[in-house]
């Protein structure tokens, strides 16, 4: 009998789960704000439905309301996306070690 | 057009990049590497996607044109927002994914054969429990984050919201979000969908409307993790690699943090989601400080002699320094220290302000190196051989009564060990208790002299009196 193709999704997802358990547990607390406003970015790749949602209609209407509630997703994921990272690229750059601003 | 193993494989390279992105924040001198990592990752996903669409006719145009939109949006909040409105801010784009993960299932439910569903009235049995359960926590981090926003943006008042029953109607709507998922596959009934939904936007507001404000740490770290099982939800509809693999970091990150956050106050996940702490054990320990007892207070000189006169300080700032945007003032201070030879170190509490590394964001604003400022494990042994602790804006997280009095709300959990300093300046607009409701016996210490007032303005009246 052949695996159903769910199952190998849910090793993925299971594997990754103890990736992130271990990933972040070594994460300093100090950056404890960037990996928020990181994580938050990188969730937003929910956007990969919400191009297929607003793109791939079968009867080509892009105006059809499933479309609609696509395009809106979009929108809101690529605020995540830019606001997300550029913030967390902004937090970074501000963290400095003593030798830095002593020159 | 790219066939779906291809395309497969670069979901799967751009998981890979997030989990190097995370992995960066392991220290700040890799940390901006790693978020180039997850921009990467993120232009992959997305240029992947639209070529497996491989539809370029007019509507692809839209796309760009809705990406340009959000990105400019997006690009304007990240240089616009100040510092001190990170919690907030975060709070507001955990919304944003929880609507959008609301969305995306949604179409998906309207037009199942484009996501190679089934069809309408008929789509598979796992996709319909994955895209409703994805639509329902999508639902919950919405309204609850936009909750959160209100509270820690002060447009809602932080204090819990608490009424009869409460928690029994979230436990009966709660259960009804399975039941309602239940027959939802049974019928496949387009109105069961939307009455799942609409549950679950009151559930998320019911939820987060009884936490106080000083709990928020802890709620922000929820409902990241909420935002991170919502996106998972959906990756397992779409059959996507790169939302399982982010939807599970992302949700495992945000569990981590609630666990540090709770473990730093010394109280279950539990008591916090339920709520309503520091609300009602105000009244008694009213009448107890009826009682006047003796209190030293000081003003910029005294402070500022000092603190001349130490040879090492440290510094605890708390949510107060945040309020009063005070961490410039503070640097100011603390540069006029280091030229006359004093140590200056900082000591940060876990939950020193209102998200996860708050202060350590304000401190570094503030071009405070990151190599002075110490966690509270690594620093509570230093207050005793040091001479004076400048708490600026923190109050609960000093309290001595965490340690010796076993009947005090805020009993065993960590605090720093300020009072073994020789002396303690304590920057604080008036007496009243902290957010737990109940007085810091530091106040009364001998050691402890208070300087009553705003901690940015005084911190500036210290800085002049240094000269």
């Amino acid at each position: 009998m052949e695996i159903d193709p769910f199952i190998f999704r849910l090793s993925i997802f299971i594997l990754s789960i103890f990736i992130g358990y271990y990933v972040v547990w070594s994460v300093t607390p100090s950056l404890h704000t960037p990996l928020m406003s990181v994580t938050n970015a990188i969730s937003s790749v929910i956007i990969v439905g919400a191009i297929v949602a607003a793109l791939a209609t079968s009867s080509g209407n892009i105006f059809s309301i499933s479309s609609i509630f696509g395009f809106i997703a979009i929108l809101l994921a690529a605020i995540n996306i830019f606001g997300g990272f550029l913030v967390t690229q902004r937090m970074l750059q501000m963290y400095k070690k003593k030798k830095d601003k002593k020159k | 057009m790219i066939s779906a193993n291809l395309s497969a494989i670069f979901y799967l390279i751009s998981g890979i990049l997030f989990i190097l992105a995370l992995r960066g924040l392991s220290s700040p001198d890799t940390s901006r590497q790693g978020n180039y990592f997850g921009i990467a990752g993120m232009i992959i996903a997305i240029v992947v996607t639209f070529l497996s669409i491989g539809n370029f006719s007019t509507s692809l145009v839209y796309v760009i044109i809705f990406l340009a939109i959000g990105g400019a949006i997006g690009t304007f909040i990240a240089f616009r927002i100040p510092m001190t409105a990170m919690p907030e801010l975060v709070a507001g784009f955990h919304s944003l994914v929880g609507l959008a993960a609301v969305f995306v299932a949604v179409a998906a439910f309207l037009n199942p054969n484009v996501f190679n569903l089934g069809v309408v009235g008929n789509i598979k049995l796992a996709s319909l429990i994955e895209m409703s359960i994805g639509a329902a926590v999508g639902a919950i981090t919405f309204s609850g984050s936009i909750i959160a926003f209100l509270k820690l943006r002060g447009i809602m008042s932080g204090s819990p919201i608490i009424f009869n029953g409460q928690h029994f109607l979230n436990l009966a709507l709660g259960i009804s979000i399975f039941i309602l998922i239940f027959f939802l596959c049974k019928t496949q009934s387009a109105n069961i969908f939307w009455i799942t939904i609409i549950i679950s936007f009151l559930v998320g507001v019911l939820l987060i409307i009884p936490i106080g404000g000083a709990d928020m740490p802890v709620v922000i770290s929820m409902l990241n993790s909420y935002s991170g099982w919502a996106a998972a939800g959906i990756g397992f509809t779409l059959e996507n690699t790169a939302l399982i693999i982010t939807g599970a970091l992302v949700g495992s990150s945000g569990a981590i943090l609630s666990y540090i956050m709770c473990k730093a106050m010394n109280r279950s996940f539990v008591s916090v989601i339920l709520g309503g702490f520091g609300a009602d054990n105000s009244a008694d320990d009213k009448k107890d400080s009826k009682e006047q007892k003796p209190v030293k207070s000081g003003n910029a000189e005294d402070a500022a002699f000092l603190m001349k006169n130490a040879s090492s300080v440290i510094i605890v700032p708390g949510y107060g320094m945040a309020v009063a945007q005070a961490q410039h003032a503070l640097r100011e201070m603390v540069d006029k220290l280091k030229k006359n030879d004093i140590k200056v170190t900082y000591a940060i509490h876990p939950v020193a302000g209102r998200m996860p590394g708050h202060m350590n964001v304000l401190l570094a604003e503030a071009n405070v190196p990151y190599d002075e400022v110490f966690e509270l494990e690594d620093i509570n042994n230093d207050f005793a051989n040091s001479d004076v602790a400048f708490v600026i804006g923190a109050n609960d997280v000093t309290n001595p009564v965490a340690k010796t009095d076993p009947k005090s709300p805020i009993f065993g959990m960590p605090v720093l060990d300020v009072e073994k300093c020789k002396s303690v300046l304590f920057v604080k607009r008036s007496l009243s208790p902290g957010y737990a409701g109940i007085d810091n016996e530091l106040f009364y210490k001998d050691n402890t002299l208070m300087l009553f007032a705003d901690a940015k303005k005084m911190t500036e009246d210290i800085v002049k009196n240094l000269d």
